[in-house]
Parts: structure tokens; sequence; C-alpha cells
């Protein structure tokens, strides 16, 4: 029954991987020229989110595993990286280091429990794991309770760069999120990508072929995890904040509704998609609850037109790789 | 009054008493939950703010037209039922011959719309809804005091339980509805309409949240995110159960309201987190759930 469906992402035919790098030249060159005519702050908040759709995308998009539950490893990292920057006064390196280390370690377990069970009951399960851990984040005295941590110390970076400085901190998210988008490039695109992709085509045949899928998919979750929490670590040192927003499960729907709008299972996609769901939020920003309708209403559009999402159309309408 | 293991009476048979209400409202949704994953393949996001919707319509008919409750345990059921014939006619039905994550991203966004616009037209504080005439006051006996209408929402809600139970499992229509869900094209053979059946199971499923909803109005405020945490209890409910079986979902919904009850007096920190607890326990010991087949 499950194997006759069509699969979540339909993998696009041929194609050579020169649109990809021209694409990538694109937007390293848009995000280079941008701080000077799109206010930095936006642009850093829009990269932390991509950063976090992609990591997200590499479990949906490539072993299509759907986790409903990603604001754990996002919100606890950002919890991590804020704490260990204020009350450790580790520098900011460190300090994002530490709060992804810590995603990927809540990753092992939660990933170790979910991929037990497949499908629907995949997500539940990591939505529910998820609401564990955020009310585990409401009453644990270091997180700050409704306040979260403020007023989190930028710092300087290798003790050099002086990351209050907003260009210099612009720059250095423009790197991590390189750095992320570059690593899952390179993870799907390895021969272990190769074996995730066959798993989310027809498990059984995976297993059938002698892979340890359950092993694999682990791995690719704790991957997922450790990057979903380098994006909220970063984000905690950028905006100086660490608070509940980040780990409730309305913040696992937004990822979901970025890497579904921008494309699932496209390299660009959720980079589009973080993009346009932040603009969306900053422009309707003093709309109230009508933000959460836009967003429930693009929900119901992707997925009854539009399954491809922005990047996957393109992609099939120029029969190239995105 | 009197102790057991150092805890008053009335505490603990008062939150005994409230995990059974819990336990009621969590039987009552993941019940829905299964009939409409069994039929549909689809899990129902929506459910808690059809939960939710459940309320604010007998609310709304105790404002404007003066119906009170009674009234609404009928009426509501059938209104928001009805909501969720249109939901499937006019989305669901597009989804089955796609992956089934399809299915919980749509009633995900469903369920945000819904809440967002209940949020906006509410706000976010609750609405008192006042409690029948008839089932205020309680008897007092002597260990602890029982209200009467919790009494009332615990036989009533197990009532409905069990005879969904009957429906599905014991009578013909029920058997139709089993058969359709194992080989739909086989039942369809046989000259029933099968996509009718669908679109009525997922009706009923929607009412059931909806007759919830209507349960809960006294006891909770009625409020836009009333459903919206609850759902993600009750999807750990449905993972610790399996939702293979329907007298599965009723005991474990029941089971749990009375666990994380017993949890609020011994160890009250861990209130919240007691069923996600236990899940993971669960997926470690009986990955398919305690009641569930492995597919």
């Amino acid at each position: 029954m499950a194997a006759a469906a069509p699969s979540i992402t339909a993998p696009v035919q041929g194609g050579r991987s020169k649109s990809e790098l021209i694409a990538f030249a694109i937007m390293v060159a848009f995000f280079v020229i941008a701080p000077n005519f799109i206010y930095p702050i936006f642009l850093m908040k829009a990269l932390c989110f991509a950063l976090f759709a992609c990591a997200f995308n590499l479990l949906i998009g490539y072993v299509g595993l759907l986790s409903f539950g990603h604001a754990l490893y996002f919100g606890w990292a950002s919890y991590v990286s804020a704490y260990a920057a204020k009350s450790w006064g580790l520098p900011p390196e460190l300090a994002i280091l530490a709060g992804a280390a810590t995603a990927g370690g809540l990753g092992i377990i939660a990933g170790a429990l979910a991929i037990r069970r497949q499908g629907i009951y995949f997500a539940m399960i990591t939505l529910a794991l998820a609401q564990m851990m955020y009310f585990f984040a409401v009453q644990a005295p270091f997180t700050g309770g409704e306040d979260g941590i403020q007023a989190v110390p930028r710092g300087k970076l290798f003790g050099l760069i002086n990351l209050a400085d907003q260009t210099n901190m612009y720059f250095f998210v423009l790197s991590v999120f390189l750095l992320g988008f570059l690593l899952i490039y390179r993870i799907i695109n390895s021969p272990f990508g190769e074996v995730l992709k066959a798993i989310r085509e027809n498990e059984a045949r995976a297993i059938s072929l002698g892979y340890k899928t359950e092993r694999y998919k682990l791995v690719a979750f704790v991957l997922s995890a450790t990057l979903a929490g380098l994006a909220g670590a970063t984000k905690a040192i950028v905006f100086q904040l660490a608070s509940l927003t980040d780990v409730h499960w309305t913040m696992s729907g937004e990822v979901v509704l970025m890497t579904l709008l921008g494309g699932l299972g496209t390299i660009f996609g959720p980079v589009l998609g973080a993009f346009s769901i932040i603009a969306m939020q900053n422009y309707f920003a003093g709309f109230g609850q009508w933000v959460t309708v836009i967003q429930g209403v693009i929900f119901v559009f992707c997925v009854l037109l539009f399954r491809r999402g922005i990047i996957g159309e393109i992609a099939n309408a120029l029969k190239i790789r995105l | 009054m009197f102790e057991i293991f150092g805890i008053p009476s009335q505490a603990l048979f008062g939150q005994l008493l409230l995990g059974l209400i819990n336990g009621s409202f969590y039987a009552l949704l993941s019940l829905g939950l299964a009939v409409i994953f069994g039929m549909l393949n689809i899990i129902n996001f929506t459910h808690g703010a059809q939960y939710m919707m459940g309320a604010f319509v007998a609310w709304f008919l105790l404002q404007h037209f003066g119906l009170g409750y009674w009234w609404s345990l009928v009426i509501v059921p059938i209104v928001v039922g009805f909501t969720g014939v249109v939901v499937e006619r006019l989305f669901l039905q597009r989804l089955y011959k796609l992956d089934h994550l399809y299915g919980l991203l749509l009633t995900f966004g469903l369920a945000l719309i819904i809440q967002g616009v209940f949020r906006n037209y509410f706000g976010s504080s609750g609405l008192p809804y006042q409690m029948p005439q008839s089932l205020t006051g309680g008897q007092n006996l002597g260990f602890m005091f029982l209200p009467n209408y919790r009494v009332w929402v615990i036989v009533f809600s197990l009532t409905i339980c069990l005879t969904t139970w009957f429906v599905i499992e014991r009578t013909r229509l029920g058997a139709n509805l089993r058969a359709a869900t194992e080989n739909p094209t086989l039942v369809r053979a046989f000259g029933i309409n099968v996509p009718r059946m669908i679109t009525l199971t997922y009706g009923f499923g929607v009412g059931l949240a909806a007759l919830a909803g209507v349960m809960a109005a006294p006891i909770y405020n009625v409020n836009p995110l009333m459903g919206a945490d609850l759902i993600i209890v009750v999807f750990a409910v449905v993972v610790i159960g399996g939702m293979g079986s329907i007298m599965g979902a009723i005991v474990t919904g029941f089971t749990l309201g009375i666990v994380e009850g017993l949890t609020k007096v011994f160890f009250p920190e861990a209130s919240n987190t007691v069923i996600f607890v236990i899940m993971a326990i669960v997926l470690l010991i009986r990955p398919a759930g305690l009641f569930g087949r492995t597919a």
C-alpha cells in the first residue's frame, strides 16, 4: 500500500549539475551584495531559517521522513548557545558548536525512538517528543521560562572579529549558512546520499540489497538535527535571545511550510521558501493572527495544487536540477 | 478525610477524577482519529481545531439562540460534522492517491486557518460557558466531593465510545466499513458506495471531536487554542495505543488520563510530560503500540 503511493518528492530526471553551479553562483552573489539594499537583520534571520529549512529538507526530501518536531533541535540549540555565551562566557564559535552538538545529541535519542515507526507515526512521534522537550524548556530554570535568555553577548569571533559590528555578523552568518548548505549538498551527492534516496524510493528493496536502513536513517536524522541546531544556535547569537518561540510546535510547522513552499527535495527550494515566509511574516507583522491564517492557506494551496514548490516547478519547467 | 501515601484523599481522588475526565477526552479524540485513519489513511491534524469548534458552536448556540447544553449535544456534532463532510469533499478527496504525509500537511494547514480565524474574532482569552442547571452541584462521598457534571462527562463519553465500538465491530454497517478499509475496490464491486462511506466516516470522526468539545466547554474555558496542545497529547496516545484497534484507543485514552492524574498528585513537575515519556518507553518495548498490529 505504502509502496504503491507515489513518493512525496518526484525526482527530476536528467539535467546536469551545471544548472546547480549557476544557481549557486547567483545565490552567493545575491547574498554578498544584498546587505547594501536589504536590512541586514532581516537577511540574517532569513539565512538562519534557510539553513534550518535545508537541514529539515535533508530528511523529508532525501530520506522521505517527515519530522514534525524540528523545533526541538533548533530551539534547544539556541538555548544552549545563548546560555554558553552568556553564563559561561564562551566565545561565539564555541557557543554555537555547543548548541549544535546538543542538537545532535538530542537527535540521536529522538531519532532512535522515531525511526522505530514509519510514515505518519514517525511524524507524530517526532512531534510528541518535541512537545515533551518544549515542556522541559518551560519548566527548566536555565531557560528563563517566558522571558527566555536575553542580552546574550555576541562576543568576538576567534577572539579577533567583533561580532557586535553588523557587517561582521552578517558575513559570519553567511559563512555558517554556506558551510551548512555545501555540507548538505555534499551529503546528498555522496554514496551515502544515494543510499538515502534508495530508502526513500523503496525501503524494502534497500533492505534486501543488504543495507542496514535503520542505521542510515538514524545518521541522516542526526545530521539533520545537528544542522538545524547550527541554525538555531547561530540565530541565538545574532538576535542575542533564546526564547520559547523557537522550541514551540508552531516553529516545527513553519520549517515544514518553508520547505514545502520552496520545493521538497530540491537543493535551493528551502532557501527560497525560508526567505518568502520570513518576508511574508515581516510584511504582515501588523496583522496579528492573520499571519497564521495566511500560513495555513499556503499549506493548503501547496498541498493541493503546488506540490513541487516554487523551485521544483521551475526545475521541472526547465528540465534541470536545482 | 484520610490520607493515602501521605496524600490527602480529597487531593488524590480529585486528581483521579480529573484524570478520568481528561481520559474521556483522550478516548473520544483518539477514537475519532483511529476511525478516520482506518478509512481515509489520513491523520487528521485538524482534529484539535474541530474539537475547539465544537465548544465554540455550543457557546454560539447558547449566546445567540438560547439553545442550551442538551440541544448542543445533538446539534453541534451534526453542524461541525457537516463542515467535516465539506472539507473531505473539497480537499481530502484529492489526496487519497498521494503519499499519506500530504494529508497530514493539509489538515495541519486547515488547523492553522481555523485557529487563526477564531483567534482574530475571539482573542486568546477564554469565554465562559454555563454548566446546565440539572448537572450543577455534586455528591459528598465522605472521602471526596463528586461534582455531578464530571460524573456525567465520564459516563456519557464511555457510552459514546462503547456504542461506536459496537457499531463498528458488531453491526452490518460496521462490517461494511471494516471491509472497505481492507479492500475498497472489492467492496465497491458489491454495490456499496465507498466514497460516500469515506465522506461520512470523516464527518462522523469530526462529529466525535465536536462532541468532546461540547462536553469540555463547561469545564475548561472556550478558547481558540484549547485543541492545539491537546491534539499533540492525543497523537502520543494514538502512538501508545496503536491505531489498529477501536477498543485499544478507548482503553489507552482512559488509562493515560488516569496515569496523568496520578502523576499530578505524586510528581506534579512531570504531569505535562508523563504521556510522552510513556510513549518513548512503549516505542522501545513494543514499537507497534500496545494494541497495534505491525503493518
